[in-house]
């Protein structure tokens, strides 16, 4: 499968980038890892007529600690975080999760900023960012914003990120020493999730059971109010509207969301 | 546009159109016909090929984003006089391979995995080779190919 005819660009720098997405507009579409973007144009339900490839930008694969916060760029590799010590000591959560991303050669292409951009309801690392109370920071013409990851996610493929911007950072306050959990249910291996749960101390974030990744508001003011693990897993699925498939209902998916949820907080619960 | 890569060693130059994949370019314009098309869905790993050192599923890689760049095929692998890498040569002695599809991407995954982590487990092979599916073997001597690659035992 080949995919339409597009125009290859490269910018080397953010500067270059946001000056051919503004010179494109909505025809362009951003080239990281290409891992998510490149699968959907050989199947022609993506035909962006440029595109700008910005894995050249060097200013953006870092991960280091500023302030409170752990800092990354958002084309950190799925590879590099998986074993980035500042990463495993201050979020653990996303070390875990960039590590069971896909698999092996996914992880070596594949970017944190892609997965965050592309907004898949089905993907790890956005519910992950949402249980780790992380903030967005994009650049445009008009120069940056912060964007908490609660108002980032509109519905599926869908962001706040306008054409013309680019998701340049992932800030996320230091979950040192938090407990933490991930669980992903899967048909096989390198599958996407039927449905996920990650956790972060007190913040439980949902995969595939909505058009957005969702926190487990429920189960959270559960915890809060003392209520027990299995007390707040069952209320995982409240308020969630999974999608119905033929091979997942809605209602299996609730399910899993109410088992996954008391894993996660189980190993939590464990890992502090 | 105008590509070149390095591939086992050797630039490889053309005029190609934008949208062609790295895979393609392996094969049509190196020529290099080891590395197969398989799904071509980023799934089963039989385009596996090394860049920059890492495994990559070629199918799903822009020739574009690998100009300027340095690739290593399965026909990169064999020495000058013909001598098979130690990853090649366990899967021949082990038998990792019915009908030998999925092979290539397979040693090249497995190449990459041991870069990573040396002396993998049983456990971890089959972890880190879960891009890499094979209809044939049931997996069990290509797990035994790459404990033998790394030196280690191979349990009977």
């Amino acid at each position: 499968m080949i995919p339409v005819q597009f125009g290859y660009r490269r910018a080397s720098s953010v500067d270059e980038a946001l000056a051919l997405l503004a010179e494109h507009g909505d025809d362009a579409k951003l080239l990281a890892g290409g891992h998510s973007l490149l699968p959907l144009m050989k199947l022609r339900l993506a035909a962006p007529e440029v595109l700008v490839d910005i894995a050249p930008v060097e200013e953006l694969h870092h991960v280091r600690i500023d302030g409170e916060d752990v800092v990354i760029g958002a084309l950190a590799r799925y590879h590099d975080l998986q074993g980035d010590e500042v990463l495993r000591e201050h979020a653990p959560l996303l070390a875990h999760v960039a590590g069971v991303v896909g698999d092996q050669q996914v992880r070596h292409r594949g970017t944190i900023g892609g997965s965050i951009a592309h907004a898949d309801p089905a993907a790890d690392l956005p519910a992950a960012i949402l249980a780790s109370d992380a903030v967005l920071v994009a650049r445009g013409q008009e120069g940056e914003r912060r964007i908490p990851a609660a108002d980032f996610f509109l519905g599926p493929f869908t962001t706040s990120l306008t054409p013309e911007e680019l998701l340049t950072e992932i800030r996320v306050p230091r979950q040192t020493g938090l407990g933490w959990g991930f669980e992903k249910f899967t048909r096989r291996a390198i599958d996407w999730a039927i449905v996920g749960v990650a956790v972060s101390g007190k913040r439980v974030g949902l995969i595939n059971m909505g058009g957005t990744p969702v926190r487990a508001s429920a189960a959270e003011e559960a915890l809060a109010r003392g209520a027990s693990v299995a007390e707040a897993a069952e209320l995982a699925a409240e308020g969630t509207s999974p999608p119905d498939e033929p091979h997942a209902t809605t209602e299996y998916r609730r399910h899993l969301a109410r088992v996954l949820t008391a894993r996660a907080l189980e190993t939590s619960a464990g890992s502090r | 546009m105008k590509v070149t890569i390095e591939v086992n060693g050797g630039p490889v130059s053309a005029e190609v159109e934008d949208r062609t994949l790295l895979v393609h370019y392996i094969r049509e314009t190196a020529g290099l016909t080891a590395t197969n098309v398989g799904c071509d869905t980023t799934s089963c790993g039989a385009c596996t090929v090394l860049l920059d050192g890492e495994s990559v599923k070629s199918c799903t890689v822009l020739a574009a984003q690998a100009d300027g760049h340095a690739v290593t095929t399965v026909e990169g692998l064999t020495g000058q006089d013909g001598e098979l890498h130690p990853v090649q040569r366990a899967f021949r002695e082990q038998h990792g391979l019915q009908c030998g599809f999925c092979t290539p991407g397979m040693i090249m995954a497995t190449v990459s995995l041991l870069e990573h982590n040396p002396k993998p487990t049983r456990a971890e092979v089959r972890e880190g080779l879960e891009g890499n599916l094979c209809r044939c073997t049931g997996y069990h001597n290509i797990v035994s190919a790459v404990v033998d690659a790394s030196g280690q035992e191979v349990a009977r």
